[in-house]
């Protein structure tokens, strides 16, 4: 009997057409993130987990089982619950400030004018430049002696040389000038994000709102920033989770000083559970973070979806 | 009167002259098309008119009025835009209110325009819509009403169809015009379409590179051309050139037919054609060829009925065929159109 059509079973085998099927491709493309995920996040979450409620210290690395007592005394500290306190209030404060600037930022380098490539680009520095060498470079600007903000001041007759401000010696200066860094950092993403948003708004769009009178105010608040939203969440969302878990800026510039009036929930975390080598409340203080982040990230997520358009 | 006028508009971007001194006007009620190629300056004219450009030299008059300097809400002008212009965020009732809403309009009254312009436009039933959940047609009739509910002067239209499918578009062309002619209001409609223009157009303004090359009504534009660019650029196929003293003489294919079919009596210009190639488009034929005899090779078109007496002419034939002498167009060396000349081909 002849065969029409011979099976060729071998063809079908070749592991390279594997490859060609989406079911085999796609997850094998997302398994390192898979991966990296469960490794260098979901362990280590475990293992802080496992850790606040054990008895495990540097002096004594014992897995011992002590319940909710390092919650417990975490809880009664004064300086813990005026460090969440501190790191809301830099979350939201550096946000508003950030995005706000970032808004501006980015009308102002829609416009038309020589030079507007190079200011584009020095706009990003901020969020290029490394987190320590830029806040180094504000550690001297904020400095006791060599402020070159203070030397501004007094030197357009604002204050008095014996009454200079201490940036990061006096408590709410020192508050004010974590704030500014991390507004500072965040300023250019806002600025991205802004720019992309503009772009993202249809011309005729814009054209019809004019056309149907609406002015400067009414464009940008009824029309643009209503489009524009989802994306501004998403930045929003980004902004939230990096400052809020972020310590590095608190340790450079302040180290949490003076008298824990700059401390956030990661430098805390860090001179409790490492510098003083007492991980399981450093682990009970870190995990305080992700009930809060959690709850950021789904009523931001939901205001997405609401917003979709 | 000239309900809007321009006078002798201009708009230069960079070394580009992008509109080269046109001056027409609307008259009341009148639904006059812009039509020319992308990029011939059609739609920054429009602009210019909507005030979203302003104008290099010249002078805008709406209603009488120089609105030079006048911002486009205040012109009494309402613009419909290619890709409608929709704000996605907000329902359909919000769209359609939100010109009203700007002019600070009372609640009661902006319902009630509302509710009148979607009943006139057949879409009150969409008032809760998102754009995003509509159909292009629907988009369409709102950016409509939208441009109805400040009850404008005029109507800028920018190629507001050009974003529906074949089909769709058809009917949309009819209940457009049904549409203008029930408000009555003066319009503008930008196309690059001539089925569009005229089918549509009260009268046509025919642009080519920034500059007005003719206005008339469609009858006139099709039947008595301006200039070559004219000619050819109405009809499908477009007019027929050939060299004559150095200017051309033109002729539509429908008009360049076999020589039996045409009555004796009337004088006719007869053309020896060489048929190359033939389309059969159900209710037409289309030959292609060349006229024996002439210098310079040009590919002349017939659109013949088809089925007729001449069913018999196959490609490679050379038949003789003929023009009636009153259907002839002349044309300069400068490619304007030049009365006079005799229907004489030799």
């Amino acid at each position: 009997m002849t065969t029409i059509a011979e099976t060729r079973r071998a063809v079908a085998r070749r592991p390279r057409f594997l490859l060609d099927r989406a079911e085999v491709m796609g997850p094998m493309f997302i398994a390192p993130a898979i991966l990296y995920v469960l490794v260098l996040v979901g362990l280590p979450f475990l293992l802080a987990l496992y850790y606040g409620v054990s008895a495990y210290s540097i002096f004594d690395p014992s897995y011992r089982f002590v319940g909710l007592k390092n919650l417990d005394e975490v809880l009664e500290s004064e300086i813990f619950w005026h460090t969440l306190w501190n790191t809301l209030l830099f979350t939201i404060g550096s946000q508003i400030i950030g995005l706000l600037l970032g808004k501006i930022g980015a009308m102002l380098l829609m416009k038309e004018f020589p030079g507007r490539g190079i200011a584009r680009a020095l706009v990003i520095l901020p969020w290029a430049v490394p987190v320590s060498l830029a806040t180094l470079a504000w550690k001297w600007m904020f400095d006791s002696l060599y402020s070159v903000i203070n030397w501004t001041l007094v030197a357009a007759g604002l204050v008095d040389v014996a009454n200079q401000p201490q940036w990061l010696g006096q408590q709410d200066l020192a508050f004010a000038a974590v704030m500014t860094v991390h507004a500072w950092r965040l300023f250019p993403f806002g600025v991205i994000i802004f720019l992309a948003g503009f772009a993202s708004v249809p011309k005729d769009v814009l054209d019809a709102a004019t056309v149907d009178g609406a002015g400067f105010w009414r464009r940008n608040y009824q029309i643009i920033l209503p489009i524009i939203a989802p994306i501004v969440v998403i930045a929003l969302i980004f902004g939230t989770v990096f400052t809020f878990t972020d310590l590095s800026v608190v340790y450079l510039l302040t180290m949490g000083g003076p008298m824990n009036s700059t401390q956030v929930l990661g430098s805390l975390a860090f001179q409790v559970g490492i510098l003083s080598g007492d991980v399981a409340h450093g682990a009970v203080i870190c995990l305080f973070m992700f009930p809060f982040l959690l709850v950021a990230v789904i009523a931001l997520l939901r205001a997405l979806r609401r917003r979709e358009i | 009167m000239a309900l809007v006028a321009a006078n002798h508009i201009k708009k230069q971007f960079g070394d580009v002259l992008a509109v080269n001194d046109i001056s027409l006007s609307v008259h009341d009620g009148e639904f006059l098309v812009l039509l020319g190629p992308s990029g011939c300056g059609k739609t920054t004219f429009l602009r210019i008119l909507a005030g979203l450009e302003h104008q290099t030299s010249g002078d805008i008059l709406i209603g009488g009025e120089v609105v030079n300097d006048v911002p486009p809400r205040a012109r009494g002008i309402a613009m419909v835009f290619q890709s409608y212009g929709l704000y996605p965020h907000l329902t359909v009732a919000n769209n359609i209110a939100f010109p009203l809403r700007t002019q600070n309009t009372p609640r009661a009254e902006i319902a009630r325009k509302v509710e009148w312009a979607t009943r006139l436009l057949s879409i009150d039933h969409l008032l809760n819509r998102k754009p995003r959940q509509l159909s292009g047609g629907e988009r369409q009739r709102v950016a409509l009403a939208r441009a109805l509910v400040r009850e404008p002067t005029v109507f800028l239209l920018d190629e507001p169809l050009s974003n529906l499918d074949a089909k769709l578009r058809t009917s949309a062309r009819n209940e457009l015009k049904q549409f203008q002619q029930t408000v009555q209001t003066s319009t503008v409609y930008v196309t690059h379409d001539q089925v569009e223009a005229m089918g549509m157009g009260d009268r046509i303004a025919v642009i080519d590179h920034g500059r007005l090359r003719q206005i008339g009504t469609p009858t006139e534009i099709y039947d008595r051309p301006a200039d070559e660019f004219v000619a050819t650029f109405l009809g499908t196929p477009p007019m027929n050139l050939v060299e004559r003293d150095g200017g051309s003489l033109g002729f539509r294919p429908e008009h360049f037919l076999p020589r039996e079919m045409l009555k004796n009596g009337s004088a006719l210009a007869e053309m020896p054609f060489r048929v190359e190639r033939m389309e059969y488009l159900g209710s037409e034929r289309v030959l292609y060829g060349t006229i024996e005899g002439m210098k310079a090779k040009r590919v002349v078109t017939a659109k013949l009925p088809a089925h007729a007496a001449s069913d018999g002419i196959r490609a490679g034939d050379l038949h003789p065929f003929a023009v009636r002498a009153s259907e002839l167009h002349y044309f300069g060396r400068d490619g304007r159109r030049a009365e006079g000349g005799q229907g004489v081909l030799q």
